[in-house]
């Protein structure tokens, strides 16, 4: 499986890490909603150095589609409710 | 739904704003190189601001440090001449700009970061362009319409991601750039109008120990002339 940290590269991981994914994100989508930002940031942190430890990076000369997005570590609060929101990142 | 599948969703919409729609694969192959290089142009601008920021604020800093340690001399003066009350208002005037200078000090690491981040994603984009390139002639050279389709495609996609990626984060470090612009030009303004040294009374204790030390050179004056008078 090939997830995207944004701002950081592609990492190849397996895909059992995908459940352990999915708790963390979870617990995001809760804490963002009840406006937490230092726990969504560590959460968010969490998630990006379970990638980096467990996953190879890709090679960046390979061109590949990737399974899984994780926004970048930067992404505060505030843009996580507009990518919740359904406004995008940033407004076009 | 989740962050990552609605991040998944943003980077599908700003995919498919890059990939455009052209009918011919091989057309398709040269406007996403094209795109590409204009990219990386981009990026490498984006480098270049956040450096010229990066600069703007570290001449700032300099400047505070020159008032930072004028004060400090006016401190050390005004306790020479026994002025306690000068010396405190030198020592608030310090504090103040000691404080100005650490939120510099935060902003010069922040834009450090963003400048890092940046050379990395050029870098890992060129690597991705130069590889996207000797494909392109590949698929080219070598493959029939209909299956050149389906090469076109994986390619096209995987390289529009990262060029998603890529695009977000210099619209990103520009807006923080922005941000910092906007601030670090507030604060010369401060320091030109001197308002930061009124309000701490810079001039008015530069004033005052001018006082001071001609007061004191009167004395010596004063009792030099006695002394010769009493000769």
């Amino acid at each position: 499986m090939i997830i995207r940290i944004m701002g950081a590269g592609q990492y190849k991981v397996d895909s059992c890490l995908l459940d352990e994914l999915n708790v963390i994100d979870n617990r995001i989508v809760e804490l963002v909603s009840k406006g937490k930002g230092d726990e969504y940031r560590k959460e968010l942190a969490r998630m990006i150095s379970k990638v980096k430890e467990s996953g190879e990076p890709l090679d960046p000369a390979s061109i590949l589609k990737s399974d899984v997005i994780i926004p970048p570590e930067d992404l505060t609060l505030e843009e996580a409710r507009r990518v919740f929101s359904g406004y995008g990142l940033i407004g076009d | 739904m989740g962050l990552l599948d609605r991040m998944s969703t943003v980077i599908g919409a700003k995919m498919n704003k890059i990939m455009g729609k052209l009918e011919d694969p091989r057309e398709t192959l040269d406007y996403s190189y094209e795109k590409q290089l204009e990219l990386l142009q981009n990026v490498k601008r984006g480098v270049a601001d956040v450096t010229t920021s990066k600069k703007r604020l570290e001449l700032q800093k300099a400047k505070l440090q020159m008032s930072i340690d004028q004060s400090d001399a006016q401190a050390k003066d005004a306790v020479k001449a026994g002025r306690d009350d000068l010396a405190k208002m030198a020592l608030e005037r310090k504090v103040a700009l000691q404080a100005q200078s650490a939120s510099l000090d935060q902003q010069i690491l922040d834009l450090n970061n963003e400048q890092q981040k940046l050379m990395a994603a050029e870098s890992r984009l060129a690597t991705k362009v130069e590889s996207f390139r000797a494909k392109k002639e590949t698929i080219k050279a070598q493959y029939s319409a209909a299956e050149a389709q389906v090469k076109v495609t994986e390619s096209v996609t995987g390289i529009s991601e990262e060029m998603a990626d890529v695009g977000m984060a210099v619209e990103r470090a520009e807006n923080k750039t922005e941000e910092m612009k906007a601030r670090s030009a507030a604060l010369d303004e401060l320091l030109e109008s001197g308002v930061l040294e009124d309000y701490t009374g810079g001039d008015k204790i530069e004033r005052e120990l001018a006082k001071a030390k001609a007061k004191s050179d009167v004395d010596a004056e004063l009792a030099r002339l006695k002394a010769e008078a009493g000769k």
